[in-house]
């Protein structure tokens, strides 16, 4: 018993230092992983797919896409998992960490770049490098897509005034035969600079157990 | 008097038949017995206006002031507003009593019924949601327990200050002491925003300062009954103290719902004026009044109340009601919330004239050392165990401006006020005045310039960008949606919740028509387009536009077509060099004549006919467009007749565009490039619908025009050409 305590809590070190999560905090969502994937060792689209809450998000197919997004796992692979372990799933988890007392301003700088990164990898679903037109306007239509009936066109002109933004602010004097091919990550970190990416995108990782699937607000 | 006697001397003159007075029927029939006086040409009656006369008055005086301090620019960058009105009012009150009549002294029935209300609302109205939403916990820590912090230490020393010998002040009790605390210790909204205004420091800061010195009032209320009634009974129980535990929860919570009730009463009734426009503001005033009046019935948190009001009815009310009652709320509010401050600030000063003082050094001193003090503290204890929850830590500098915006202002002067025991009473409001005067100019003054020094981020421009829409919205449902897989109800899972019951159930009762349905990033994209659309005409006059104008346009963005733009498959070198040429030598003469025009004249063109006309019409079409201020190619017809003009490209390569009636004319206009660069490209790519087959044909089109276009005077307008379907501009 005790042997196989210290070697799962010597997995999860491992997880920990690679995740920055606490052991506790791996500890829990271990749990949750073993309640989403039915125990198995693997999870599915399908598992994340069940979930009942997810099913009012407008975004959920982006969101359950990028689990299974192998460039979301910082090895520098490309396309996509059909089934993800547990490392995937946490390393995925670990773009939503918050900043902590301690972080120095480097450190912030290479998280938010990494929050953006993971953001820029959602919309940027083939993988060039840049976020295209029709990429972006796919984000907007799919923003859209739960409020009830929304005209193509209103989907397609708030993308486009969106990109235009994008172009004016970076490339300011672009000559009319210049063709902008697509936000690059420069310019995306560039337009969301003002959002303070490292303290807005997180959630508070409850330091207690969640399979109770307890309401109320965190704690932590 | 007069009229009274009238009738009676008609007939005694009746009876006497005297003629004289029986052809008079004047009503201003003098005594007949007397001679006949003058009728009166002009004639003095000042106490039949004298209320509303100097009620004008001083508030004439009081605008005039502020007036006077924006003109002398040196004065206002030092010294804050407030600090001069004061000073103002120090000198009118001393004009006042030197003359020897009575100033009218800050009443508290005149501060708290009429100029608090206005400030709060404005406040209210406007507040950042947002911003106040998420840093709610660390506000209200702030507000709660800071301020008990500051009552009961303050209180408490004050009592050990009184117990001194030698300081005359032993009849001063405990709880005559807490009343004091309780009174001082609350930071004062007015006080808050008339220096933080002025400062600009980031929205972080502003909303937490600011946000403490409005929640405060429900522990400010509480405390100062509780301890007004202890003092008269004398003695304390633990049931009273309970007792006041449960008073706070009910003053604070009751508050907000009678605010709320009155904000979602306002909400409704604006759904239903939209034949009414003109009364629109008026319920937004009204409803929040009574918000405020209704609370102050039970003693219940008005503040707290006007503020629930503001922040429920605004959502819903913005949708309902026009753009000019928006406004007209807008403006109305500020100029009352600015005239209240300014009124109370020189009411201030005149009643620190005029208000019988009693000094005490040992007790006005120690008031405001402990008042810095224990601010300090409490400041720095509090934020030690809030880091701990925070995810944006308070840093020390955070810190020292939160300690040093601790202004105390004219709501601690009106409580004093109320105070019924005479004898300290006066004493308490010299130690409050200096407080204020402390606070007001020391912390005031110097606060600007240690901002300064200290580098605290100030207020990013708010721009408006609609990809940090895009993205806010996206990160809302992308972490809700992390939340869902993580299992747990963060307090996104429960904002989510939040904004789809809003959604269902609340907007179609509030909200009339099919704005109820629209989702926000729509309405925030079309509140842009509208911002940006009303800034382009009315800079139409103007050098150019304060937002960022760059070459690029809607064609650098567009996904090239398998035919390029360029594409003139079925003409030939020369021919084009013949056309070229052509087009140049009929353009030089225009362009001449362009040049002469001022970027005003571009606007009305000549050949119009009817100005206002044209620009009813720009506006409207200026409100369909879709790409506002980016583009500097306008291009496509409209339903009028457009007009066309002619313009050179630097390359000598010529371009047609369409002046005043094309969704695009007018954008050209503000661009900092000369015109000579302006190009329009009739072409595609406004027209994203249109494949790329349809482009290549376009030029041809153009070219043919051009020619045509020779023959006929640039004057006349070209016909009417491909009609887009204007429906599908309208977002």
């Amino acid at each position: 018993m005790g042997a196989s305590q210290t070697r799962s809590e010597h997995k999860y070190q491992d997880l920990a230092d690679k995740t920055g999560f606490s052991l506790e905090q791996i500890t829990n969502l271990h749990k949750r992983f073993q309640q989403l994937s039915g125990n198995e060792d693997t999870l599915s689209r399908q598992n994340l797919d069940n979930i009942p809450a997810l099913a009012n998000n407008p975004i959920r197919n982006q969101i359950i896409e990028a689990f299974f997004d192998k460039r979301n796992q910082h090895q520098d692979e490309v396309g996509s998992f059909n089934e993800i372990g547990f490392e995937q799933f946490l390393m995925v988890m670990s773009h939503f960490r918050p900043p902590t007392l301690k972080t120095t301003e480097e450190e912030k700088e290479a998280l938010r770049k990494e929050k953006l990164r993971f953001l820029f990898n959602m919309h940027d679903t083939d993988n060039d490098g840049t976020i295209t037109l029709v990429e972006y306007r796919k984000v907007v239509e799919e923003l859209l897509s739960k409020s009830g009936a929304i005209e193509q066109e209103t989907a397609k002109a708030i993308a486009d005034a969106a990109m235009l933004e994008v172009a004016s602010t970076n490339v300011p004097d672009m000559a009319p035969d210049d063709f902008y091919e697509g936000i690059t990550f420069e310019h995306f970190e560039q337009i969301l600079k003002g959002l303070e990416m490292e303290s807005r995108m997180h959630i508070r990782f409850l330091d207690v157990d969640t399979t109770t699937m307890r309401c109320g607000k965190s704690t932590s | 008097m007069r009229n009274f006697k009238m009738p009676v001397e008609f007939v005694r003159d009746a009876v006497a038949g005297n003629n004289e007075t029986l052809r008079n029927d004047s009503h201003h029939q003098t005594n007949s017995t007397a001679h006949k006086k003058a009728f009166p040409v002009l004639s003095f009656n000042y106490d039949h206006v004298r209320k509303p006369f100097e009620i004008s008055l001083w508030i004439l005086l009081a605008l005039l002031m502020k007036l006077g301090f924006h003109i002398i620019p040196t004065v206002s960058n030092v010294v804050p507003e407030s600090c001069l009105l004061i000073f103002v009012g120090l000198l009118v009150g001393g004009f006042i009593k030197a003359i020897g009549e009575e100033a009218p002294i800050l009443d508290s029935k005149l501060f708290f019924l009429y100029l608090l209300p206005p400030i709060i609302l404005d406040a209210g109205y406007f507040l950042p949601i947002r911003a106040f939403t998420e840093n709610m916990g660390t506000i209200l820590v702030f507000a709660v327990v800071g301020t008990l912090w500051n009552a009961f230490f303050i209180g408490g020393t004050m009592y050990g200050v009184c117990q001194i010998r030698g300081a005359e002040l032993a009849s001063v009790d405990l709880l005559s002491c807490l009343l004091f605390g309780s009174i001082i210790s609350a930071v004062d909204p007015v006080a808050v925003l008339a220096v933080f205004e002025e400062i600009h420091i980031n929205e972080l800061l502003h909303i937490l300062v600011f946000g403490e010195s409005l929640l405060n009032d429900a522990v400010t209320v509480v405390l100062y009954h509780l301890f007004e009634e202890f003092s008269h009974a004398g003695t304390v129980t633990v049931v009273d103290a309970l007792l006041g535990v449960v008073c706070f929860f009910v003053v604070s919570l009751g508050g907000i719902l009678v605010g709320a009730i009155y904000g979602l009463l306002g909400a409704f009734t604006s759904r239903f004026t939209s034949h009414t426009r003109v009364i629109e503001p008026l319920f937004v005033f009204l409803y929040s009044y009574m918000a405020y009046l209704s609370a102050e019935v039970f003693h219940l948190s008005g503040i707290m109340s006007l503020i629930a009001c503001g922040v429920m009815m605004r959502p819903y009310v913005e949708a309902n009601i026009s753009h000019k009652s928006y406004t007209t709320v807008k403006y109305f509010l500020k100029m009352w919330s600015s005239v209240s401050e300014t009124l109370i600030f020189i009411f201030l000063g005149v009643s620190t004239v005029a208000g019988p003082h009693a000094w005490n050094w040992t007790f006005v001193i120690s008031t405001v050392i402990l008042c810095l003090v224990s601010r300090v503290l409490g400041v720095l204890g509090l934020t030690y165990i809030i880091n701990k929850f925070r995810i944006v830590k308070l840093t020390p500098k955070d810190q020292f401006i939160v300690a040093y915006g601790g202004l105390r202002g004219a709501i601690a002067f009106s409580l004093g006020f109320l105070l019924t025991n005479s004898k300290m009473k006066y004493m308490f409001l010299t130690a409050i005045i200096t407080v204020i005067f402390f606070t007001v100019y020391v912390q005031g003054m110097t606060i600007r310039p240690l901002v300064e020094l200290l580098a605290v981020k100030r207020k990013k421009e708010n721009k408006g960008s609609i990809n940090e829409e895009i993205h806010t919205q996206f990160l809302d449902h992308l972490l809700t949606g992390i939340e869902c897989i993580c299992g747990h109800y963060g307090h996104h899972h429960w904002k989510d919740k939040l904004n789809r019951f809003n959604k269902t159930y609340v907007k179609k009762w509030l909200i009339a028509g099919e704005r109820s349905t629209e989702p926000q990033l729509i309405s925030f994209y079309n509140k842009m387009e509208m911002k940006q659309a009303m800034m382009l005409v009315e800079s139409g006059n103007a050098a150019k536009l304060p937002t960022i104008v760059s070459s690029v346009s809607m064609q650098n963005i567009q996904p090239r077509g398998p035919a390029r733009r360029r594409a003139i498959p079925s003409i030939s070198k020369s021919r084009e060099e013949e056309i070229r040429k052509i087009l140049r030598g009929n353009l030089q003469k225009t362009r001449q004549r362009l040049r002469s025009y001022s970027r005003h004249d571009l606007f009305i063109d000549p050949f119009e006919d009817n100005v206002s006309e044209v620009r009813f019409r720009r506006q409207r079409v200026e409100m369909e467009r879709r790409m506002s201020h980016y583009l500097t190619v306008p291009a496509n017809r409209q339903e009028t007749t457009p007009v066309r003009k002619v313009c050179f490209e630097p390359e000598h390569q010529v371009y047609t565009y369409d002046d005043s009636e094309s969704p695009r004319g007018p954008t050209v206009q503000p661009n900092p490039i000369p015109p000579d660069a302006v190009s329009l490209l009739s072409e595609s790519p406004q027209r994203p619908n249109q494949s790329g087959a349809q482009r290549a044909k376009v030029p041809d089109e153009q070219e043919e025009q051009d020619q045509l276009k020779l023959s006929r005077c640039l004057s006349d307008p070209g016909p009417n050409k491909e009609e887009e379907g204007d429906g599908s501009f309208r977002s």
